[in-house]
This record gives C-alpha cells, structure tokens and sequence, in this order.
C-alpha cells in the first residue's frame, strides 16, 4: 500500500489479509489463492503488509475492550491515513469487526468478505469455472463460519461461488442459520476446551462426514484449522478435501 | 347479589395484586444500566409483529410449532369469552353476547373447538415432558422448581380449558331442559359429546355449571397471578422483549464509549475526554446488566432452544444459555427481595458472576450466536456472557492463561500468536 500511494496511486480494493492469513501456514496459501483471483479479474489491489495489524477481534471476544480499541483505532487511523474506501477480507471475524464494529470509532468503510466479492465477480461474468480441476459433479459440503452467517446473514454468496462449479452440493443438516459452529470463534481458537465430552469440531466433522463429500469447503482460517484438526483425527485426509472457497476457485480456474 | 359481589372482590383483588407484582418487576428491570432500544420503531414494531404475534421463529420445529400454535390462539381467542363472563359476574346476566344471534353461535362454537385443540396439545406437551422426557427438557438448571413450574402451567390450562367445556355441557343440558335463566344460546359441537356423563336433574346440573364457571374464572384469575412467580410470564413479555430486542447484526458487539475516552485519551494526549461517572467495566451482578438483558431474563420460558443448539452444550460442557438466563432472573429477583426487605443500600455480599454463573460456564463459549438465533422471543444470552467476560478480563486481570497470553501477544506484537510484525507480509514471498 505504501509503494501504490508513493506512486501516487489508489487501489479499487484494499485486501485486509488478517493475521491467520498471514502467519497461518495454512490460511496462507487461501490469502495467496485470494491474490490470483484479484490479480486473474484485473482488479487493482493493495494489501497494507507489515502496516496490517490484528483487528483485536479475539480481544473483544475474550472481553478486553482495551486491547479491541487501541487495535481498532490504530488501524482506522492508518487505514483513514491512505484513504480507504472499500475493503475486502479473507476472514469472516476480520470482516465482521471492520465492518460492524469500526464505523463507531471513526473507520466507516465498504467491507466484504472473499467469497462475497467472488460471487460478485461471478455475476458479472467476469469469473468462471474453466480452465482449471474440474469439480464436476463432485460432492461438496459447505460449512457456514459463524460470524459471516448468523453473525452477518451471508448465506448465499459462498453458495453461489460453489454453484458454479456444477459440482454436488450437499448441505448438512445443520446449516446456514442454525449452521453448528467450528469450536473456534469467541477467543476459542487460543485456549484448550473446557471439561466436556467431546470436541466441537470433531461433533462438526461426524455430522460432515455423514454427506459422504469429497470437499469440505470453508470460508474462514479458523473454521479451516478446526476442519482440517478434525478430518486429520478421522484419519480420512486421503478421501475428504478441506478446502476455502478461495482455492476452489482459484483452482477451478487452473489459477 | 352476594355473587355479583363476591365476583368484583375477587377481580379487584386479582387485579391488584397483579399490579403489585407487575411493578416490582418493572422496577426490578429498571434496576439495568440504560441502553437505547427507541430507535427505528417501524422496524421493531414489524419485528414485534413478526416474531411475537406471527411466531416467525417457532417453525424452525414444526410439532411444537403446530401445538403451540393452538394453545396461542386458544389464549388469545379465548379472552373474548373471558369477557362475556366478566360482565355476566358484575351484572348477574348469562350468555350477554347472546344478542349477536348466529355470530354468537359460531363464537362459542369456535372457542369450544380451540379449547379442545389446547387440552389436546397441552396433554401432549406434558407427555413430551414427563413420559418421552425430550432431551431439551432436561439440563441441569431444569430440576425441582423449574420442571414442576412447567407442569403445573400445563395441568392448570388442562384444567381451565376442562371447566370450560364442561361449564357448557351443562348449560347445553340445561337449554334442552328449558331451565327458566339458561336461554337458548351458542353452539356447542365439543361438549355436546360430554352432556352424557352429566347428571339428568336440574338443580344438580345447575351445580355443575355454577361450579365450573365460577372454577373457570377464579382460575383464571389465580393463573394471572402465577405469572410473576413462574416462566409463563412470556405470554406478555415476548410482545415488549421482541419490541425492544437488537436490530443490528448478530455478530456486531457494542463499543464500550468509557473505554473510548480512555484509549482516546491514551493515544492523544490532547483529547479531553467529557466528564462521565466512573463505572464498572462489563458486569459482576445483574444491576451491571442492562435493562433489556434484564428484560430477557423475565420473557424467557426456559423452553431450551438455545442449549440444544449450543456447541459448548451439545459437548458437554457446563455453559447453558438457558441457564444463563435463569440464574439471571434468579438473581434480579433475589436483589428485589433484598430492596423490599432491607431497603435499596442493602448488599447481600452475593453476585450474578460466582454465586450463579461459574467462571467454567463463561468461558466455554465460542460467541457464534447459535443461541439467539435459536430463541423464539430474541433473547440474547451471549450479551450476558460478554459482560460477565468483560468484568472478568479487564476489572479483575482474571482470563485463563492461554487468553492471557494470546492477549500479550496482540500488544506486543500485533498478532494473537507469537510472530514477529515484520514477519507480516512473508506469505508473499513463498510459494
């Protein structure tokens, strides 16, 4: 971002990558996934890099309000400071906080997530599903992140992107607003369980696993690293995909 | 006249001692820290009509939606009724709305057909309760009073709705007998069936029928008085508390404005913050809370929802957003005893956080909102859980420790893991 605003230069979308996707092995190859999409469409982009910071979402959630808004505020004053208009996440709690709870601390911006912006491309017509892995007829199950369905009535938009692909689509039988959370949100993802008798996201894969599918498909890094936890227990990592709708794209696409 | 009477005592005492009752848990309520709801009163009217009066989130399960159904309308439909035997009470006249003609055949007709649907659905809600013992009846905080409250809701409806049919098979037999006082009037295609188990002389019917409507409508009277004792009282609630309820996104939580000013105030040292009282941060007891969350706390009719879909619960953890709320109402109510016993500086040494909810329960939950969307009436249990969090973390340094140092990593290095900032923008580097 620094270098395009030396040039002089404003990007049509600034990409807010999030911690998860910039550090998380994982969720790094869904933030690199998300730049071919941007880069194949010709949108022009920024990512703030070093300058991103975490939107103190986990801190808000495990009750450090303190922490929230000194993270809140440094970043508004730093996204204010390059002058953005509209920004895309790749994280449904990155997404939910800029968008929801930023505008009361002076950041009002245009947020969307990923798979919003790839529904949108694909309306346009200016994304398809060719040219890459074909997903034909393949049985895909789809888990709703909390804080992108309940949390913010996203329901269709990861939906769309997958219907492209003519691929099966199979819902589980607790979907979209009574969609079963992955065990991570809340501040979860950072301490052990509390005493119970199971596992939140081994609860989540039993009921994915009953679809039979092939690929999982998420669209958040938490809800990817409870999924991808959960199948690597099952022991069935050889048989079911967990995928981000990112890289479904990007690979239906040959990207 | 000794009945006309004895009848405006007993409505006049019922009513009062509702209203007594009624405005200790409107003062309760108003106990809550203020929150602004008045905002958008089209959208909240639309809301209130849509969830409350239109049951808009009870078909998310269809039997109970079907049988509950029937007992709302039958509650609703049925007053008009109640009001025909109030003016027979005061005045000494019977079947007054008879002058309606056909109309007033159709009613009685009606309400004896939805009095029979209520008996029927709530003989099978107590069947579900006590003999299928549906998992979402059940739960630690579903023990003694609680599960017996349920019960005798159940049986007293059965009861009423039992006097009434009755109270009209005996006026019908009455009619056939042409009993000078019992005129020709309404239709009565349910309890025309139960004339036969009725005895056939005159005076003991007109027992039975004296007996079942004064039963009927002291009944009534008693059952309004029941509510602020019991979790029944959603059947008035639930019309305010969806009124009232958040109209923004779920996953949106409020911004603490106190600790703007200071975080204002920490990164600008020039920014004056406006004089505000110095307040807690987040809630140790319900007075902490805010009045709407107090509100919910009396709406709710511990019907469970939002523990059978709650992740924690569903894996055994302790948390219960039903018991959440429970413990909530319990508390209020302790507090308000405490006002009308001790006065209004009274500590009892007791908080909602520890004494109520444990530190094990708050913890468990991953905010992902299943339980509000799950409850019919737009309780919201996870606000309640996010203050008593808030009090924990920044008023008594108490997080577990993992939270703790997720949170010093945040500080340090921007990041809730522990990565260094300039390592930030790598994922662009490999491949």
């Amino acid at each position: 971002m620094a270098e395009l605003m030396a040039a002089g230069e404003e990007p049509e979308i600034l990409f807010w990558v999030g911690c998860a996707g910039s550090y998380d092995e994982r969720a790094q190859k869904i933030t690199r996934d998300i730049c071919k999409i941007l880069h194949h469409v010709g949108i022009k982009y920024a990512v703030l890099g070093t300058e991103e910071s975490c939107t103190g979402d986990p801190a808000k959630r495990a009750g450090n309000e303190f922490l929230f808004q000194m993270q809140a505020m440094t970043n508004i004053e730093v996204l204010n400071a390059y002058n953005i208009k509209k920004i895309v996440t790749g994280c449904p709690h990155c997404f939910n906080t800029i968008k929801n709870e930023y505008p009361g601390l002076g950041g009002t911006y245009e947020v969307i997530h990923h798979t919003q912006l790839i529904q949108d491309l694909i309306n346009e017509g200016k994304l398809k599903a060719e040219g890459g892995e074909s997903f034909k007829g393949k049985k895909i199950t789809y888990h709703d992140p909390c804080y992108l369905g309940r949390g913010n009535g996203i329901y269709e938009a990861p939906r769309k992107a997958l219907e492209v692909l003519d691929a099966q689509l199979v819902e589980m039988k607790r979907c979209k607003s009574n969609g079963l959370c992955c065990g991570a949100g809340g501040a979860q993802m950072f301490k052990e369980p509390e005493k119970g008798n199971k596992d939140i996201n081994v609860e989540r894969i039993d009921e994915a696993l009953q679809t039979n599918p092939q690929v999982i498909a998420a669209g958040c890094p938490f809800c990817m690293t409870m999924l991808s936890d959960g199948i690597k227990l099952k022991d069935k990592e050889q048989e079911v995909k967990v995928l981000d709708i990112a890289e479904i794209t990007a690979r239906a696409n040959g990207l | 006249m000794v009945a006309q009477i004895l009848f405006l005592v007993l409505t006049l005492a019922a009513i009062a001692l509702f209203t007594v009752n009624l405005r200790k848990i409107i003062r309760n309520i108003r106990l809550g820290k203020p929150v602004d709801r008045k905002d958008q009163p089209q959208k909240r009217l639309m809301t209130m009509l849509r969830v409350a009066f239109g049951q808009s989130k009870m078909v998310v399960r269809p039997i109970p939606a079907f049988l509950h159904f029937f007992v709302y309308i039958g509650f609703v439909i049925i007053n008009i009724e109640v009001l025909e035997i109030m003016i027979d009470g005061l005045f000494g006249t019977h079947r007054i709305f008879n002058g309606l003609g056909g109309l007033y055949n159709f009613l009685i007709g009606s309400f004896e057909i939805l009095a029979f649907t209520v008996w029927v659905s709530c003989a099978i809600f107590l069947v579900r309760r006590n003999i299928l013992k549906l998992k979402r009846f059940s739960g630690v905080e579903m023990k003694s009073w609680p599960k017996s409250d349920a019960n005798y809701i159940l049986i007293i409806e059965i009861l009423l709705m039992s006097a009434f049919l009755l109270m009209n098979a005996a006026d019908a037999k009455l009619q056939l007998l042409g009993a000078s006082h019992y005129i020709n009037a309404g239709a009565f295609p349910v309890s025309q069936y139960l004339m036969n188990i009725l005895p056939s002389s005159e005076n003991a019917l007109v027992i039975v029928e004296r007996s079942c409507w004064w039963f009927h409508i002291i009944g009534i009277l008693a059952f309004l008085n029941y509510l602020p004792y019991s979790k029944h009282f959603h059947i008035l609630f639930a019309f305010p508390n969806t009124y009232f309820s958040n109209l923004e996104p779920k996953g949106e939580f409020t911004n603490m404005a106190s600790v703007t000013n200071e975080v204002k105030a920490m990164l600008d040292p020039s920014f004056v913050p406006a004089e505000t009282e110095p307040g807690k941060f987040g809630a140790k007891d319900v007075t902490d809370l805010s009045w709407v969350n107090l509100m919910n706390a009396y709406t709710c009719t511990e019907c469970g929802r939002c523990t059978s879909v709650c992740p924690a619960n569903i894996t055994g953890k302790l948390l219960s957003p039903r018991k959440i709320m429970m413990d909530t109402r319990d508390r209020i109510t302790e507090v308000g005893q405490n006002i009308d016993k001790h006065g209004a500086e009274h500590q009892d040494g007791k908080s909602l956080l520890d004494d109520y909810i444990s530190r094990e329960e708050i913890w468990a939950c991953t905010s992902c909102n299943a339980c509000v969307e799950a409850c019919p009436v737009n309780i919201d249990p996870l606000q309640i859980i996010m203050e008593l969090r808030r009090f924990a973390v920044m008023e008594e340094s108490q997080a577990p420790g993992s939270i703790n140092a997720m949170m010093g990593n945040i500080e340090n290095n921007q990041a809730p893991w522990k990565y260094s900032p300039a390592d930030r923008f790598n994922w662009a580097q490999e491949s």
